[in-house]
């Protein structure tokens, strides 16, 4: 038991950041997409590893906010941009 | 030569210029019509190159084989059933800016075994942005032959027509696995295969079977990445990229339109345009319809021998169509602008930067555009919910979208406040449209309020989402626009035209005769006098004991408590299938019951008068009617259009209660209250 939090705790070291924490302007690229039941749409708009993810900009009210990928602006939600993870570039 | 008529079908990413592409092609030889058995729109359009007759249909625009909203299930329904919709060639258009995500879905159809083209457009904004694509290579790469075209300024679109006449079943193409493919046994194993996978998929999601979705999620997701790395394979060849000599205009006007600040100013001032516009802009041609048609009934009267048909033409059936011809131009501004801020990308902007406030109602970004849509009309607003992918914001967005006050309200609208307000005075602000401006935000406030109580009520099944391609900025299409207002100004005076004809004739029936015996008694009575104020008195007298009379003094009781009269409760009984119907009926009661033709049909109402002396139009009678007339369902085709979106007679009818109820409410309590 002991041994199972240890390894939940310590596991392998932690991906990263997720794109939702992504400064206005800040590129990264996608190291993988949670599994979800939107991970497939997300993927079918461009976001899988590999791709390079901009953060352009926030809507007003704070969320969504508005991602460059591949050339083409994609909106998300806070919750899902959450899903993607990145390492910033 | 081949006699037989080609059937091609457009396929394409949204915002891929499918739809321009398909106007270029087939001009004004295009139609609406419904699937077979269904309520699925789609286009279908013609055109010719030398003997062979070309038939085109636009499919609605989809990112995947792998359908995520109705729409898109509509889509890959309409592909996957290819026999029975006897498809030749499949036309893919592709937005070459965007290539990668756009082959995705290409390679899913390549895969189903048809005969395609791939029709590369907007290969100048690609290049603006500094991206430029090797066509010939592309070609090879594929398999399938590519046209660049510029289907806004209808650049090869020769080229394009003179080989999809030429294409068939021998340029079947494949994508995935190709080169595992060598026979041509094989290969459609293959296309069947990917056909039957697809088929059980779709109809999983059909039941809702979640274990299985759920399950091929994983499939899906994996295949979608393979596909991509193959895709990227090859756009690594054909596509070159220089985005630092780019420029990204798109991302500066965003700057504006999606600023904390300015984004909403820009949001408010655009609605603030248009209902200033629909006011101000149409009130000209508006004032000419009027007057060709109190003119066409005087001339009626004059040259047609007093009698039947004399009254039936210039009381019954002149008035009830002008009164309802003449909200045109409002109606067509109005669709109009709702094109141009469509055409332009705003409109996805607006979605944007209203997600937030939305979701807290249980709606979404996406409903906005139903609910700025409803302003039009709920019936194709309520068809465009199919983009929302989540079951219940959709719902709940179907549900509510008929309390955004739609163009049929607004005739009923214009006619009531030019009541309420007499005076509109010099200055440049008609007051008349801020207090339309007023009903609008009213409706949506009962919308959002609605969608609230409903968010509440109903289960949630699965999570709400919100992916949204913000598309560039376009120059709207004056011929995209045209097309659009065409359809439905003329789906107004045709499909509202038949419905106000016929009620019109049934009302001028109802209201010019009656029971006999009572007639003849009035007729006595009035024998002794000659002069105009008595001919008055004995008219309105007779519409008292006319078949309509009895029918408003029928539901009197239940509707004086509101301020209403029998004769308006004829107005509310026509208007039960359709709002528009008000203007008419109440043209046609009181052309009826009033000698001169010649006046307007607010100075004829403002002289109405109680039995008691008051005027019958009092501000709280007034008011009262607006905010019935704002809430109420009173419009069948919307009803018949949420059976059929929500497959269920459980829906319409929520709809319908809620809704009349809400608005007997409001106005019996409003009413009570100025009164």
């Amino acid at each position: 038991m002991l041994l199972f939090r240890n390894v939940l705790n310590c596991g392998p070291k932690k991906p990263g950041m997720n794109a939702s924490e992504l400064k206005r302007g800040e590129s990264a690229r996608i190291n993988h997409v949670e599994f979800n039941e939107l991970q497939n749409k997300l993927i079918e708009m461009g976001c899988f590893e590999g791709n390079e993810i901009k953060m352009l900009y926030v809507a007003p009210l704070g969320d969504p906010i508005a991602y460059d990928i591949n050339g083409y602006i994609l909106g998300l939600r806070k919750e899902e941009a959450r899903l993607i993870k990145v390492v910033k570039l | 030569m081949n006699p037989k008529e080609k059937h091609i079908v457009l396929v394409g990413n949204p915002n891929s210029g499918k739809t321009t592409l398909f106007n270029a092609l087939t001009g004004l030889n295009q139609k609406i019509s419904n699937l077979p058995g269904t309520t699925i729109e789609k286009k279908t359009g013609h055109f010719q190159i030398g003997d062979q007759h070309v038939r085109i249909t636009d499919l609605p625009g989809t990112y995947s084989i792998h359908p995520k909203g109705e729409d898109e299930m509509i889509s890959i329904d309409y592909l996957l059933n290819f026999q029975k919709h006897e498809i030749d060639v499949i036309l893919f258009v592709a937005d070459a800016s965007n290539l990668s995500r756009n082959l995705l879905l290409y390679t899913q159809v390549a895969d189903l075994g048809f005969p395609m083209v791939l029709a590369l457009n907007m290969i100048d904004s690609a290049e603006k942005k500094g991206i430029s694509i090797d066509v010939e290579n592309l070609s090879a790469a594929l398999g399938v032959i590519v046209c660049p075209i510029n289907a806004r300024e209808g650049r090869g679109l020769d080229k394009l027509k003179n080989t999809l006449v030429k294409v068939n079943a021998a340029h079947q193409v494949t994508f995935f696995e190709s080169n595992d493919i060598s026979s041509y046994e094989a290969l459609n194993r293959h296309h069947t295969h990917y056909h039957n996978y697809l088929r059980k998929h779709l109809d999983n999601l059909r039941k809702n079977d979640q274990a299985d979705v759920i399950a091929n999620s994983r499939n899906i997701s994996e295949e979608t990445i393979s596909r991509y790395k193959k895709i990227d394979k090859i756009i690594e060849i054909v596509q070159y990229k220089n985005t630092e000599k780019g420029k990204n205009i798109t991302q500066r006007i965003d700057k504006i339109l999606l600023h904390p600040v300015y984004g909403f100013l820009v949001f408010y001032a655009t609605l603030f345009v248009i209902f200033q516009f629909i006011f101000k802009v149409a009130e000209y041609p508006m004032n000419w319809i009027e007057a060709i048609f109190s003119t066409l009934s005087g001339q009626i009267k004059a040259l047609l021998p007093e009698g039947m048909l004399s009254s039936l033409m210039a009381d019954g059936i002149v008035p009830g169509i002008g009164g309802v011809i003449v909200f045109l131009p409002q109606i067509m501004l109005l669709f109009a602008l709702l094109a141009i801020l469509e055409d332009s990308g705003y409109m996805t902007r607006v979605s944007f930067i209203t997600d937030r406030l939305m979701r807290k109602f249980g709606l979404n970004g996406k409903s906005v555009v139903p609910l700025i849509g409803g302003m039009a009309c709920a019936i194709p607003s309520i068809m465009a919910t199919r983009n929302i992918e989540n079951k219940k914001d959709r719902l709940i967005t179907i549900l509510v979208t008929p309390l955004m006050s739609c163009s049929a309200r607004l005739p009923v609208y214009t006619l009531l406040v030019s009541l309420l307000v007499t005076d509109k005075g010099d200055s440049w602000l008609d007051p008349r449209g801020l207090i339309l401006l007023g009903m609008y935000l009213l409706g949506f406030i009962a919308a959002l309020l609605f969608a609230f109580i409903f968010k509440l009520i109903l289960k949630q099944k699965h999570k709400s989402y919100f992916v949204l391609e913000l598309p560039d900025y376009r120059k709207p299409r004056l011929r995209n626009i045209l097309l659009t207002v065409k359809d439905k100004a003329g789906d107004f005076v045709f499909n509202a035209g038949k419905i106000i004809l016929i009620v019109s004739i049934v009302l001028w029936f109802l209201a010019s005769f009656g029971p006999s015996g009572k007639f003849d008694a009035i007729d006595r009575k009035y024998q002794s006098y000659r002069d105009a104020g008595m001919e008055e008195k004995k008219q309105s007298e007779k519409l008292e004991a006319s078949y309509a009379g009895m029918l408003g003094k029928a539901i009197e009781p239940a509707i004086k408590p509101l301020g209403y009269d029998w004769k308006i409760g004829i107005a509310l009984i026509t208007s039960l299938a359709a709002r528009e119907v008000f203007v008419g009926t109440i043209a046609t009661i009181y052309s009826v019951g009033d000698a001169d033709d010649e006046k307007s049909l607010s100075t004829v109402l403002s002289e109405q008068k109680r039995p008691d002396g008051s005027p019958l139009y009092s501000y709280a009678t007034i008011i009262s009617l607006l905010l019935f007339y704002a809430f109420a369902m009173q419009c069948f085709s919307t009803l018949a259009v949420t059976y059929r979106e929500t497959r269920s007679m459980k829906w319409p009818l929520v709809q319908m209660g809620y809704m009349t109820g809400f608005a007997y409410l409001v106005s019996l309590v409003v009413y009570q209250l100025m009164a």
